[in-house]
């Protein structure tokens, strides 16, 4: 199933990337290649079969809880490009 | 069961709302990672690597964040899924570090399960859960320290919750603030959310439509979001389902929408739509196999589960006695309903109750204690109660009693005896303090058989002051009956 | 000093624990060696004298005889393994200039055992690539390239290229649909994916979580199997580790393989297939009769509909995945006018193309409305092709296969990139494996008419490595392929 530009647009958004208005049409197109492709898929009969969500079948261990992390503020801040009276900055967001 | 019809003059109409719950688990750290959950400490000081969203940190599930679902799935009368599994919900935030949420979407831990709630006429009515999962909280926003910039602290992104839906059965403001009282009590109960509203430990969101009587269309909801105490979600209720009424009797349509409450004004608020709309691309989360429980963890937990407060509550209407009303309010909060079992046994119990409920709770209140700090301990109420039943002492004389218990927290036995205060109950003493008093005041037994049976009280008083309130009122009501004629 | 750099780890080890050389030495010549780093692009970040500090204190293990296993080695590691105080990259300009607080799993496990680090190596971007061509820090060469400068496949081509160029006596990489086979096979080398949950992944950026192993690119299948020992480990810190129980994969080294099975698909066999491929597939296939195995065809029924379910599944957690990478928290940040635009300037500018190509396609695969015809679909047809390999494994005990259809290509060549999808196909023999969670290793079996290094291609049963090796190490032997 092709997408138009508008889809484009929308997919972008959701992603947090900018396409720029002249490479749209080549986004879409390189986008559009990439679907037909993966439309084959579409051939196969999956009737009645389970989507594979865990490769080696292990199940979920548990861990205890004890607090085993954290107390290391500056750490968790040493690479924050902005930060401030140790909260992590950002534009103001109007709810 | 009283209904909740909001009556106009073009017609009438009733309430659909649905409840959805958000708790935050006790535990000591969070759920995918090993920070502390403590509320309260140094800004980013309980964050670890795997909160903070760094590159390649992964998310491990705590041990204890299971068994709090699975108990409150079990206090809600739910289905325990054994099969459940994670998934992300993926959109942008300052306060979602990964850029998506860990969360359930298709196998949530508990499923359909059902309470009971109380109504003020005495009726219950049955409130259906439809789900319970569990997922991590986002961290915090503070947007009010700079008018250029926002403040982000990561302390409670990844605090596990516990997210409750209901189905819409609530048809009046005051089911769904029965529901979260009820809600709350549990949680408590289970030591498995503090349930604190105002502090965000526990926090609603209410889906709210109407339609006329009658109908069984479901017309689009309003969500009103994040409310933060029971009183406001009732008015929210009260307030969103009139608004629509008007909108729709003006011959207006609405559309499903999300909305904000102004507890100061008393009104929602239509949120600002976005330009996209949120599509968040549930997907099974990789990084955690699916969680199988056993029957054996299950049925571990439900034999250590305590007893719930509404089978509490029936136990203490059917062995104690209770009224429901009483049973309900002393339920109400756990520690309350031990205190009071501990100070019954072995005593009367409704007397019990109505001391605790009345002069106990007044002098908590009056001197701002919590319970677990009260002077006056559940052994000695209820030996305070057992001397008024074994008639020790009066009624009037325990009042002073456990004031002085309340100050010094001494036994009532220990203060009786020092203050000599027994109830004299010697019939020939108190008789022949009638005597003397009926030779003294003869013009007023004079006036007594005249007619004037008023007076009556004039000589239990007399004859009370004379014992310096020690006599036992019910015997001097029956002599002096005998003696004045 | 300079054919120090051409012992391999093992050889190294047994020299290091007679004392016949000593560490400091052994990390200088490879140090010596990485002048030729300005040639092939394969470091982007070098440790020289960290290594030389670690190599004195190796020596004093080996003196006071407290060396462990991999005691002095100098390794090269894949700048998607984030290394404590080192910068790491994921060769991605939106974390240029990350430095980690904490140290992935495997590369802890590699310390623990003694082993220095010489530096961080390229990679294609976010390790999205099969030529290490979409790095921030431009493309490796590949030490075989003549007058053309070729590729060394990806995304762990820096790892690869620089074991083939021996600026290191091994180094770590990722294989998500065939990042450590193909350009171990590219740079004629050797190189193992192990079964899925056999490493660690608690420290390595994530591309697809399901998808993504750690494994070792070394000179030869001993090596591997010394390296594997010791990044292989349980930990319960990545909830998709396994407990399965780890032999000593060394113990396999020259067991015989007399009866054992050995399957070649049919359909990884198609008419168009290269002839120099198919050649050296039928010579690869003598070699192991020869040591006593019997090849039987087998099925792989499936086989066409691997790529595109990659291709789904993939882009879709990558593109979960890289949500983080939003400049608020590490990385570089580009402001805007509200938080928005702050995320889509840093991310536009942060990342490059491919990756960029891969989020959308992943974006869109999740999105409501497709959820079900593309990524469930996957997801169901990712179960049958792992189906169809249980089936294959009732049969046989081990499969072959080339690793790649093609020999290494010109960097920039154009039909590569006039396509996105032309660059897919070549994943075609590696990506099914990831999808089933199996084991599988490259080696070179020997050179095109162009002198260019072709690999093969060995897949085993879950937690089977043990196979793996003894039958490499027979057709090792049997290919007597002449390394750089």
């Amino acid at each position: 199933m092709a997408v138009d530009n508008d889809m484009v647009r929308n997919i972008a958004f959701l992603s947090r990337l900018s396409v720029k208005q002249d490479k749209l049409e080549e986004t879409k197109q390189e986008f559009n290649k990439i679907l037909a492709w993966v439309e084959e898929l579409g051939e196969v009969n999956t009737d009645n079969v389970e989507p594979l969500v865990s490769v080696n079948n292990e199940s979920l261990l548990l861990r205890e809880d004890e607090v085993t992390a954290g107390q290391m503020s500056e750490k968790v801040l040493a690479n924050a490009p902005a930060k401030e009276f140790g909260y992590f900055v950002v534009p103001k967001v109007v709810e | 069961m009283a209904e909740y019809i909001i009556t106009t003059e073009k017609g009438k109409w009733e309430v659909i709302c649905g409840l959805e719950i958000h708790c935050q688990i006790i535990s000591k750290s969070k759920i995918f990672s090993g920070a502390s959950t403590e509320f309260g400490d140094d800004v980013n000081e309980n964050v670890s690597f795997v909160d903070a969203g760094m590159p390649g940190m992964l998310p491990t599930l705590n041990k204890e964040c299971v068994h709090q679902a699975v108990k409150t799935g079990l206090g809600l009368n739910a289905v325990i899924n054994k099969y459940s599994q994670f998934s992300r919900k993926n959109y942008f935030y300052a306060d979602l570090p990964q850029g998506y949420q860990i969360t359930q979407f298709e196998y949530p831990i508990v499923g359909e399960g059902a309470i009971d709630i109380d109504l003020s006429d005495g009726t219950s009515k049955i409130i259906r859960i439809e789900r319970m999962h569990i997922e991590q909280d986002a961290g915090k926003s503070i947007h009010d320290m700079s008018p250029t910039k926002s403040f982000i602290d990561l302390n409670r992104a990844g605090v596990g919750l516990m997210e409750i839906v209901t189905k819409p059965d609530f048809r009046s403001p005051e089911e769904a603030g029965a529901f979260l009282k009820k809600l709350r009590s549990i949680v408590r109960y289970l030591g498995t959310c503090d349930g604190n509203m105002d502090e965000g430990s526990m926090r609603c969101d209410a889906s709210i439509s109407v339609r006329p009587v009658g109908s069984v269309e479901l017309r689009p909801r309003a969500e009103v979001k994040n409310v933060n105490s029971v009183k406001f979600v009732m008015q929210a209720i009260e307030y969103e389902a009139k608004r629509q009424v008007e909108l729709y009797e003006k011959g207006e349509t609405m559309e499903q929408q999300t909305r904000q409450f102004d507890s100061v004004n008393g009104v929602t608020k239509f949120m600002r739509k976005k330009e996209f709309s949120n599509d968040y691309r549930y997907f099974p989360e990789p990084d955690l196999p699916p969680l199988i429980l056993t029957d054996e963890f299950i049925n571990k937990i439900k034999s250590e589960l305590v007893e719930l407060p509404d089978v509490k509550k029936a136990r203490f209407v059917k062995d104690m006695g209770l009224t429901a009303y009483d049973a309900m309010v002393i339920c109400e909060n756990k520690e309350t309903a031990e205190f009071f079992e501990k100070a019954a046994k072995g005593h009367d119990a409704k007397k019990v109750a109505n001391w605790l409920m009345g002069d106990f709770f007044a002098m908590l209140n009056e001197k701002k204690l919590e319970l677990k700090d009260s002077p006056v301990s559940a052994e000695n109420l209820g030996a305070l109660v057992e001397l008024i039943t074994t008639n020790v002492i009066n009624g009037k004389t325990a009042k002073d009693v456990f004031a002085i218990m309340a100050e010094t927290g001494d036994n009532p036995e220990k203060i009786v005896e020092e203050k000599g205060l027994k109830q004299v109950t010697d019939t020939s003493a108190i008789e022949k303090m009638i005597d003397d008093l009926l030779a003294s005041a003869t013009d007023n037994v004079a006036a007594y058989r005249g007619g004037k049976v008023g007076l009556f009280g004039w000589f239990v008083g007399q004859i009370m002051k004379q014992s310096q309130g020690k006599a036992n009122p019910t015997l001097v009501n029956e002599l002096l009956k005998k003696k004045l004629g | 000093m300079e054919n120090l750099t051409n012992l391999t780890v093992n050889e190294s080890l047994k020299k290091l624990k007679a004392k016949e050389i000593s560490p400091i030495e052994l990390t200088q010549a490879y140090i010596d060696k990485m002048a030729d780093n300005a040639k092939y692009n394969a470091y982007v970040t070098q440790t020289a004298e960290q290594a030389i500090e670690a190599a004195k204190e190796a020596e004093k293990k080996y003196m006071n005889g407290t060396n462990r296993p991999l005691e002095g080695i100098a390794l090269g590691i894949k700048d998607l393994f984030c290394t404590k105080g080192i910068r790491t990259t994921a060769c991605s300009h939106i974390i240029d200039n990350f430095v980690p607080q904490y140290e992935s799993t495997v590369t802890q496990n590699l310390l623990d055992d003694g082993a220095i680090f010489l530096g961080k190596l390229n990679l294609d971007e976010f390790a999205m690539g099969g030529s290490n061509e979409t790095s921030c820090f431009g493309p490796v060469v590949n030490p075989w390239s003549k007058e053309t400068k070729l590729v060394a496949g990806g995304s762990s081509g820096g790892s690869a290229a620089a074991v083939a160029a021996k600026m290191c006596a091994a180094a770590t990489g990722t294989d998500t649909g065939g990042s450590i086979r193909e350009p171990a096979a590219f740079c004629g080398v050797t190189g193992i994916k192990p079964t899925y949950g056999r490493c660690s992944r608690y420290g390595i950026v994530a591309f697809a979580s399901s998808l993504d192993q750690a494994g070792p690119i070394c000179k030869d299948v001993t090596d591997c199997a010394l390296l594997l020992n010791s990044m292989a480990s349980y930990d319960a810190k990545d909830s998709t580790s396994s407990k399965n129980e780890i032999p000593d994969f060394s113990s396999f080294i020259g067991k015989d393989i007399k009866g054992l099975k050995v399957g070649i698909p049919v359909e990884y066999r198609p008419d168009g297939l290269n002839a120099e491929v198919a050649e050296y597939w039928d010579k690869a296939a003598d070699i192991l009769k020869a040591a006593g195995a019997e090849v039987i065809s087998i099925n792989l029924p499936h086989t066409k509909y691997a790529l595109p379910t990659y291709y789904v599944i993939a882009p879709a957690e990558a593109s979960s995945n890289l949500a983080r990478y939003d400049g608020v928290r590490y990385g570089n940040r580009v402001e805007g006018n509200g938080l928005d635009e702050l995320y889509i300037n840093t991310r536009t500018a942060g990342f490059g193309a491919e990756v960029k190509r891969r989020i959308l396609i992943g974006t869109y695969v999740l999105s409501a409305g497709y959820y079900d015809a593309y990524y469930l679909k996957a997801q169901k047809v990712r179960r049958l092709i792992k189906n169809d390999f249980d089936e294959a494994f009732k049969k046989c005990d081990i499969i072959l296969t080339p690793t790649s259809p093609i020999e290494p290509f010109a960097i920039g060549d154009t039909k590569m990139l006039e396509n996105p999808i032309n660059m897919y196909l070549n994943d075609v023999f590696t990506v099914s494996v990831n999808l089933a969670g199996l084991p599988a290793m490259s080696l070179p079996i020997g050179l095109s008419k162009n002198g260019l290094p072709f690999g093969m291609q060995l897949i085993g049963k879950a937690f089977d490595e043990g196979t793996i090796f003894k039958t490499a190490y027979q057709l090792e032997r049997g290919a007597n392929f002449v390394r750089m």
